[in-house]
C-alpha cells in the first residue's frame, strides 16, 4: 500500500514535469518537422528563457507564470532574427543533404556560443525564482503536489493545445504542415516554403523560451542548464518520432513519467540511464518512433 | 606520385613538430604542443567515420574515455603498466565499437548521430554511480617511466606525436586503400554503393574500429601527460566531443590535413585564451569556438583545407580540352568465371513484390541466356524498375528465386550480387558527386580488384571502352546526360559484370544519343556481355532485343521474340488501349 502511493506520487510528479517537456518538445519536433535540423540550439533558448523570468520577476516584480508567457513574442523575435541573419544564408543553391548539415552546426555553435556567453556575462552561480508557490505543495490525501509544477503543467498543455490549433486550424498552420509533409508540393501550391521555415522556427524558439520560464520555477538556473534539457529533448522527440508534434508532446510526457518511475527503482544517480535506454531501444526497435513520419526509401 | 607528395609532408610535417620539440623552452608551450597533437590524433579519428564515411558521430569521446579509464584503472588494480595498458584499452575500445557498431549501423544520418550521443552519457553515469568520480593516478616514486610520468615535458610531446604520426599514416593508408575508396562511395550514396559491390555494412565496421582505436590511445596519454586526476566529465564530457568536432569541421572534414590545421589553429587560441583571460571570462574559449562553427559555415562550409585546396587548384588549373577520345573498340577485361554449360545465365521463377498489399510485380518468371540481349518493356508503373530492384538485392522482400549460374542469388545482399556478375545502372543516373569520374568507375572495379593501381587501370579500361577517358580526371557534375549514362555503364563494366541490368538507358537522350548507346549495346554483346535492359519505348528495343518481355500491372503478358510481342493483343491493349486495340481490329476484318 506505502509502495502504491509512492507510485502514484512518482507517476504524478513525473507527469507535471513531463508536461513541461512537452512543450519545450514540441518546439524542437516543429522544427525538425518543417527544416529537417535538429536544433542543437533549443536547451539554451531555453536557458535564455529561464533567465528572462527570473529577470522580469527579480527586477519587475512579474509573476513567473506572466513573465513565461510574456518571454514568448520576444523569443519569437529572436527566433526569426536568428533564422533570417543566420540560417537562411546556408540555404543557397548546395544539395539539401549538406545544407542541412551546415544548419546543423550552425545551432550546435549557436548553441556553444549563448551558453558561453552566459556564463561570461550571468555569474555561473545558480539562482532561484523567489515564487510562494515553489516551497508549498498541495496535499491531495496522503499526495504532495508541488504548486509550481501543477501550475506550469497547466499552463504547458494549454500551450500545447493552442499550438496544435493553430496548427491544425489555422492556414499559416495547415501551409506550416503542408511544408513538413512536402517542401516541393507545397511551393507548387504557391507556399512560400522560406517563410515557413521562418515562422516554424520563430514558435520552435518561442516555445523554448517559454518552456524555460516554466522550468525556472522548480528549477535552479545556471548557464549550462541547457545541456541537460536538450538530451531530454532528443529522446522525447526521436520517441514521439521525429518530425512529429503530437509525438513529440506523448514523447515529452513519457519521459518525464520514465524518469520519475526510475527512482522508484534505481538510486538518483542512474535516473537519466532509463531514459538513455528509452533512447536506443527507440532507435533500434522502432526507429520512426511512436508517431514518425513514413520517410520515403531510395 | 601524388601519394609520394603526401608522404613527403607527412614527413615534413614530423620533422617540424620534432625540431619544435626540441627547441620549445617553457613547459606551458611544450603542453600547448602535446595538447595539438592530441586533439589532432582525436580529430583524426573522429574524420575516419565521420569524414571519409560521413557518419556523424557525435559520441566519439566514448572511446577517448575508454582508452583513459582502461588503463588508469589497471595502474590502481594490478599495477599495471600504462604502456600495456593503453593499449589493452585500445583493444576494449574497439570491442566497442564492434558492440555499439553492429546496432547501430542500421540506422543512417540523424538517426545514428543521435544514437552515438547516447554512449558517452550512459559511461559518465556509469563512471559516477561504480565510484570513479575522481580517479587520481598514483604517483610513481620508483621507476616513473614505467608509469608513463615524465619530468621532461618533451617525452609527452613525443609520446603523443609517436601516436599522432600513426594516425596520420593510417589516415593517408586508408585515403589510398579499397576501404577509402568504398567509404567515400557509400557516404555519397549508399545503395549506389551497394549495388557496385561495396560491403557497406563491413566497411562502416572497419572505419568505425579504426577511428575508435587511436582516440583510445589518446585519451589514455592525456589522462597521463594533461589530467593527472580522472574524471567522468573531463574524458566521457560534451567538452571532449566539441573540441573534435570544432577543430576537425574548421579544418575541414574527409581529409587527414583538415583535423591536423584545425588543431594547429583552434587548440594554441583556446588555451592562450584560457590561460590569459579566462579567469576574467569564463566561457571564452566556448564563444570563440562557438564562433569559429558559425563563421566557417558562413564563409566555407568544407573547412579550410578544402577551401585552400580549391584555390590552389584553380590557380593551377590547365585549361582542359573537353574531347571526347575516339571511342576505343577494345574490350574491357573481364574475369573468367566458371560457367555451367548449356543452362541459362539467369533464370527468374516466380518472383513478387508487394508495397502495402499492392502487387508490384506479380509471379514474374523468365530466364536469360548467356550473350542474349533481353528486353522488358511496359508502360510506366508496370513493375519494371521495381523487378530490377527485386534481381539486384535492393528489395530484400521480394519473393520467388532468382538464379545466377545455376546459384540461387535471391536473399543475397546487393554488394554479393554485384561481385557475383550482375551489374546495374539507374533511370536517373546517379554518380558519386564528390568523385572524379575515373574515381568513380574505380569504385566499381574495387569489386574484384584489392589494390588501387591495378583498380584504377581497370577503371580506365572500362572508360576506354565507352568512350570517357578523356574526361577521367574531372568530377561527374556537369557531364552531359549522355556522358553521365556512360559513365555508369563504365562503372558497371568495371566492376567485372557478366549480366549488365540497364535501367532506361535511353530516357532524356538525343537521338545521336541513342544511336550511341545502342552501338555501345552491341559492343558489349560482342564484347560477351549479357544484357538486360528496360524500356518503356518498343521501337528502340526492336533494333538491339534478341527477344521481349512485357510486364503490365506487375505481371508478365507476354515473352517472345520481338516480332511476335509486338503483335500480341495483350501487349497492344497495355500500350494503347483497348479502344484502340478494337480500332485494329476492325482494320484488320
Amino acid at each position: 500500500m506505502i509502495f502504491f502511493t509512492e507510485a502514484v506520487q512518482y507517476l504524478i510528479t513525473g507527469l507535471l514535469v513531463g508536461g513541461v517537456y512537452a512543450l519545450m518538445s514540441i518546439g524542437l519536433a516543429l522544427i525538425f518537422g518543417v527544416m529537417r535540423v535538429m536544433n542543437f540550439a533549443q536547451g539554451d533558448f531555453l536557458m535564455l528563457g529561464m533567465y528572462v523570468t527570473y529577470y522580469f520577476a527579480a527586477a519587475g516584480g512579474v509573476d513567473p507564470l506572466l513573465g513565461s508567457l510574456l518571454a514568448a513574442p520576444l523569443f519569437f523575435l529572436v527566433g526569426v532574427v536568428v533564422y533570417r541573419t543566420l540560417l537562411v544564408r546556408l540555404r543557397k543553391g548546395r544539395d539539401p543533404q549538406r545544407e542541412m548539415d551546415a544548419q546543423l552546426i550552425v545551432t550546435l555553435g549557436l548553441s556553444l556560443l549563448i551558453s558561453n556567453a552566459a556564463l561570461m556575462t550571468l555569474s555561473p552561480t545558480p539562482r532561484g525564482l523567489p515564487s510562494s508557490y515553489a516551497t508549498t505543495p498541495f496535499l491531495v490525501g496522503p499526495l504532495l503536489i508541488n504548486q509550481a509544477r501543477s501550475y506550469a503543467f497547466l499552463l504547458a498543455i494549454i500551450l500545447s493545445v493552442l499550438v496544435y490549433a493553430f496548427l491544425t486550424r489555422t492556414d499559416l498552420g495547415k501551409a506550416i504542415r503542408a511544408a513538413t509533409d512536402d517542401a516541393e508540393a507545397a511551393a507548387y501550391q504557391g507556399i512560400n516554403v522560406s517563410r515557413m521555415h521562418q515562422v516554424a522556427f520563430g514558435i520552435g524558439i518561442a516555445l523554448a523560451g517559454t518552456a524555460g520560464g516554466l522550468v525556472a520555477t522548480y528549477h535552479p538556473i545556471t548557464p549550462t542548464v541547457g545541456m541537460d534539457f536538450i538530451v531530454l529533448m532528443f529522446v522525447a522527440v526521436v520517441l514521439g518520432g521525429l518530425g512529429s508534434v503530437f509525438g513529440a508532446f506523448l514523447g515529452g510526457l513519457l519521459i518525464g513519467v520514465v524518469q520519475s518511475l526510475t527512482l522508484l527503482f534505481f538510486p538518483l544517480q542512474l535516473q537519466n540511464i532509463a531514459i538513455f535506454a528509452v533512447l536506443l531501444l527507440t532507435l533500434y526497435l522502432k526507429p520512426r518512433g511512436l508517431f514518425g513520419q513514413r520517410v520515403r526509401e531510395v | 606520385m601524388r601519394r609520394l607528395r603526401s608522404l613527403g609532408t607527412i614527413a615534413l610535417v614530423i620533422a617540424a613538430t620534432l625540431a619544435l620539440t626540441l627547441l620549445l623552452q617553457e613547459r606551458y608551450h611544450h603542453r600547448i604542443l602535446t595538447l595539438v597533437l592530441l586533439w589532432a590524433t582525436m580529430g583524426l579519428a573522429w574524420n575516419i567515420i565521420s569524414g571519409y564515411a560521413g557518419q556523424i558521430s557525435f559520441g566519439h569521446q566514448a572511446f577517448f574515455g575508454i582508452g583513459a579509464y582502461t588503463t588508469v584503472l589497471l595502474i590502481l588494480s594490478v599495477r599495471l603498466t600504462p604502456w600495456a595498458g593503453m593499449l589493452v584499452g585500445a583493444a576494449a575500445a574497439a570491442v566497442a565499437a564492434i558492440v555499439i557498431g553492429v546496432p547501430t549501423f542500421r540506422l543512417g544520418g540523424i538517426y545514428f548521430a543521435l544514437a552515438t550521443l547516447a554512449y558517452p552519457l550512459i559511461f559518465r553515469i556509469l563512471m559516477d554511480f561504480l565510484g570513479y568520480q575522481e580517479v587520481p593516478i598514483p604517483l610513481a616514486t620508483s621507476r616513473p617511466g614505467f608509469y608513463m610520468q615524465f619530468a621532461d615535458p618533451r617525452a609527452y610531446d613525443l609520446l603523443s606525436l609517436a601516436v599522432f604520426a600513426v594516425t596520420l599514416l593510417m589516415s593517408h593508408w586508408i585515403e589510398n586503400s579499397r576501404l577509402g575508396y568504398s567509404l567515400r562511395a557509400l557516404k555519397e550514396n549508399q545503395h549506389v554503393a551497394e549495388a557496385m559491390g561495396v560491403d557497406t555494412f563491413r566497411c562502416k565496421m572497419v572505419a568505425y574500429v579504426l577511428s575508435a582505436i587511436p582516440a583510445a590511445l589518446a585519451g589514455a596519454i592525456y589522462a597521463h601527460a594533461i589530467l593527472f586526476v580522472v574524471t567522468p566529465d573531463a574524458v566521457f564530457g560534451i567538452q571532449v566531443i566539441v573540441q573534435t568536432l570544432v577543430l576537425s569541421l574548421v579544418g575541414g572534414a574527409g581529409s587527414k590535413w583538415g583535423p591536423v590545421l584545425g588543431a594547429a589553429l583552434m587548440v594554441p587560441v583556446s588555451e592562450t585564451l584560457d590561460a590569459t583571460i579566462g579567469d576574467v571570462l569564463p566561457g571564452i574559449h566556448g564563444v570563440v569556438y562557438g564562433l569559429a562553427l558559425i563563421l566557417i559555415m558562413l564563409f566555407a562550409p568544407e573547412g579550410l583545407y578544402w577551401r585552400g585546396h580549391a584555390l590552389l587548384r584553380r590557380r593551377h588549373a590547365a585549361p582542359g580540352s573537353g574531347r571526347r577520345g575516339i571511342a576505343a573498340p577494345s574490350s574491357p577485361s573481364r574475369p573468367v568465371r566458371a560457367t555451367a554449360v548449356g543452362g541459362p545465365l539467369l533464370e527468374v521463377a516466380g518472383v513478387s513484390v508487394s508495397f502495402l498489399g499492392l502487387r508490384a510485380v506479380a509471379d514474374v518468371s523468365f530466364s536469360v541466356a548467356p550473350g542474349e540481349i533481353l528486353g522488358i518493356i511496359g508502360p510506366n508503373g508496370a513493375g519494371k524498375t521495381t523487378l530490377f530492384n527485386a534481381l539486384n538485392g535492393f528489395l530484400a522482400s521480394a519473393r520467388g528465386t532468382v538464379r545466377f549460374r545455376g546459384e540461387r542469388i535471391d536473399g543475397l545482399a546487393p554488394n554479393a550480387i554485384c561481385r557475383r556478375g550482375i551489374g546495374r545502372t539507374f533511370q536517373v543516373p546517379r554518380t558519386f558527386a564528390h568523385l572524379s569520374v575515373v574515381e568513380n568507375v574505380m569504385v566499381g572495379a574495387f569489386a574484384r580488384e584489392r589494390h588501387r593501381g591495378p583498380a584504377r587501370e581497370l577503371a580506365l579500361q572500362a572508360l576506354a571502352f565507352v568512350g570517357l577517358e578523356s574526361h577521367a580526371d574531372r568530377p561527374p557534375v556537369g557531364l552531359t546526360t549522355l556522358d553521365l549514362r556512360l559513365l555508369e555503364l563504365s562503372r558497371c563494366v568495371a566492376t567485372g559484370a557478366d549480366l549488365i541490368l540497364l535501367d532506361e538507358p535511353l530516357a532524356g537522350l538525343s537521338r545521336d544519343g541513342v544511336t550511341a548507346i545502342l552501338g555501345l549495346i552491341g559492343r558489349l554483346r560482342a564484347a560477351g556481355f549479357t544484357v538486360l535492359l528496360i524500356e518503356h519505348t518498343i521501337r528502340a528495343l526492336l533494333q538491339i532485343a534478341d527477344r521481349l518481355v512485357v510486364l503490365d500491372h506487375g505481371s508478365l503478358i507476354a515473352a517472345g521474340l520481338p516480332g511476335d510481342v509486338t503483335k500480341n493483343p495483350l501487349v497492344i491493349e497495355a500500350y494503347l488501349g483497348r479502344r484502340w486495340l478494337r480500332h485494329v481490329e476492325t482494320l484488320r476484318t
